[in-house]
């Protein structure tokens, strides 16, 4: 049976832009749907300030739409491009394109809902500093479109790029997409954490403003490396040259290494993204805390990107081990399930570390006496969740270089 | 290029996706339920610092019983890779 190229890379462009716009949709949905829970929560606690709420209420949304904007916009440009098909590659790239734009949009719409609903609950206590409040909101939710942002310039590159045809860059150009796409999904929800607890926090403690504001943007770009790692990742699978590789099995090293870096920057972002909402929330309880609370938070964030650098880690080994031409099913798959295994294996990790650090962040703010106590038990409690992640670095290990 | 296609070489491909799906998805509640475990820990002891110790024995062992279906999921991952 023969299939003209032109009719797969058609195909592939139609269901990347499905991918793109389906999944695209998810996160804004969400976001835009808190942001008028939260303004109608707040309206029906102040009445009188329903004009300036309403107002906020649709900048809000309007913010987390644009995540779904970036996902129409690729998925339009899928659809009308019209290309001359001369290799699979192609095809690889369009789906890898919908891929990155529509899993990447996901976290970057629902993080940024989230100041925006809060901010709406915050002008209701405090009406007087709409203003300030604002300002802490809008920087927040431009925070958390980033990995939206990264994600859309992947999949541009991926649409608008000539790489070279043959079936390893095809392999390459789709682990890039997945990389990207998934590694956006937890930073853009990560980052909407600490912005909430900025806009709620400078509501309480107006006086603040520079103090949270600083801490918020200090947590948020933590927040933000997991889906630098995964963009980085993203480019070294466009733009390395694996054309001399032996397609079996580096195809399959390739995809895993997008899998692994993406899955693994979920958790991570995630977690990160909650130790600094705690510590938003701790100095707005607590003034004097600002030093400790901040100290707290660094170092739960770091122990928060460690699975997310374990999946970069595997991922590297993947992309630069030269594996030997290989003419067995199994030695793809032992690769592929080694980005599996380490990928959805730092998920978790990931976020329990946040939950640990966001609570102990919390609590130092509370009782500053005893921030000793607090960041022991949360690196005792860390060094358990992590646990997990490690196993799964060993079984990738053990994937790829015992078996 | 040729790859053959035969079944025991299927099977162990099998076994290798086995051993990452295993491993990856198994992972991803230990951690969640050891971090939810770590945080109430923090909470306890800023609101209760006197029982600091107790509370630390209490957040090890039941973040212990959490691990146990990690360890269940390396478990089969290693006999995916070595035993089958």
């Amino acid at each position: 049976m023969t299939v003209d190229i032109q009719f797969i890379v058609n195909a592939s462009s139609y269901i990347g832009s499905a991918i793109a716009m389906g999944f695209g949709a998810i996160g804004a949905a969400i976001g835009v749907g808190y942001t008028a829970a939260m303004a109608n929560s707040a309206i029906g606690e102040k009445p009188d300030s329903s004009g300036t709420l309403f107002k906020t209420m649709l900048v809000g949304q309007a913010v987390a739409e644009s995540a779904a904007i970036f996902a129409l916009v690729v998925s339009v440009l899928l659809i009308f491009r019209k290309v001359p098909a001369v290799g699979l590659h192609q095809a690889a790239a369009a789906l890898g394109a919908g891929i990155s734009m529509g899993f990447g949009a996901i976290g970057s719409g629902i993080g940024s809902g989230i100041p925006g609903g809060q901010v709406c609950l915050g002008l209701a206590r405090q009406p007087a500093f709409s203003g300030r409040l604002i300002i802490t909101f809008l920087i927040g939710s431009a925070v958390s479109q980033t990995p939206a942002i990264l994600a859309m310039i992947v999949a541009l590159m991926l649409l608008f790029i000539d790489f070279s045809n043959d079936l390893i860059t095809a392999a390459a150009l789709l682990g890039a997409g997945i990389s990207m796409g998934f590694g956006a999904i937890g930073s853009g929800i990560g980052s909407g954490f600490p912005a909430g607890e900025a806009c709620i926090g400078t509501a309480r403690q107006p006086e603040l403003a520079g103090s949270i504001t600083t801490n918020m943007l200090i947590g948020s770009a933590v927040c933000q490396t997991p889906a630098i790692f995964s963009m980085v990742v993203a480019l070294m699978l466009m733009f390395m040259k694996f054309s001399h590789a032996p397609l079996n099995p580096t195809w399959a090293a390739l995809i895993g290494a997008g899998i692994s870096t993406g899955l693994a920057a979920i958790g991570s972002g995630i977690g990160g993204g909650m130790a600094a909402g705690g510590s938003c929330e701790g100095i707005s309880r607590q003034p004097r805390s600002v030093g400790q609370v901040t100290t707290i938070m660094l170092v739960g964030q770091a122990v928060a990107q460690t699975p997310s650098i374990f999946g970069l880690l595997v991922s590297f080994i993947l992309m630069f081990k030269a594996f030997p031409e290989a003419t067995t099913v199994s030695a793809a798959m032992a690769l592929l399930g080694a980005g599996i295994s380490m990928g959805f294996g730092g998920i978790g990790p990931g976020i329990g570390n946040g939950m640990a650090a966001e609570s102990a962040a919390k609590w130092v703010a509370r009782n500053l006496e005893k921030t000793g106590d607090l960041m022991r038990t949360m690196l005792v409690g860390q060094a358990v969740s992590q646990s997990t992640a490690i196993y799964a670095m060993v079984i990738s290990l053990v994937l790829i270089f015992v078996v | 290029m040729p790859v053959s296609i035969e079944g025991a070489d299927i099977v162990k491909a099998a076994a290798f996706i086995g051993a990452g799906i295993s491993m990856g998805l198994g992972a991803i509640g230990p951690g969640v339920g050891e971090g939810m475990a770590a945080a109430k820990a923090c909470e306890a002891i800023g609101k209760n610092p006197e029982q600091a110790g107790l509370l630390t024995r209490t957040m090890l062992v039941g973040q212990a019983v959490s691990e146990s279906t990690g360890i269940y999921s390396l478990v089969v991952a290693l006999l995916l890779l070595f035993v089958v």
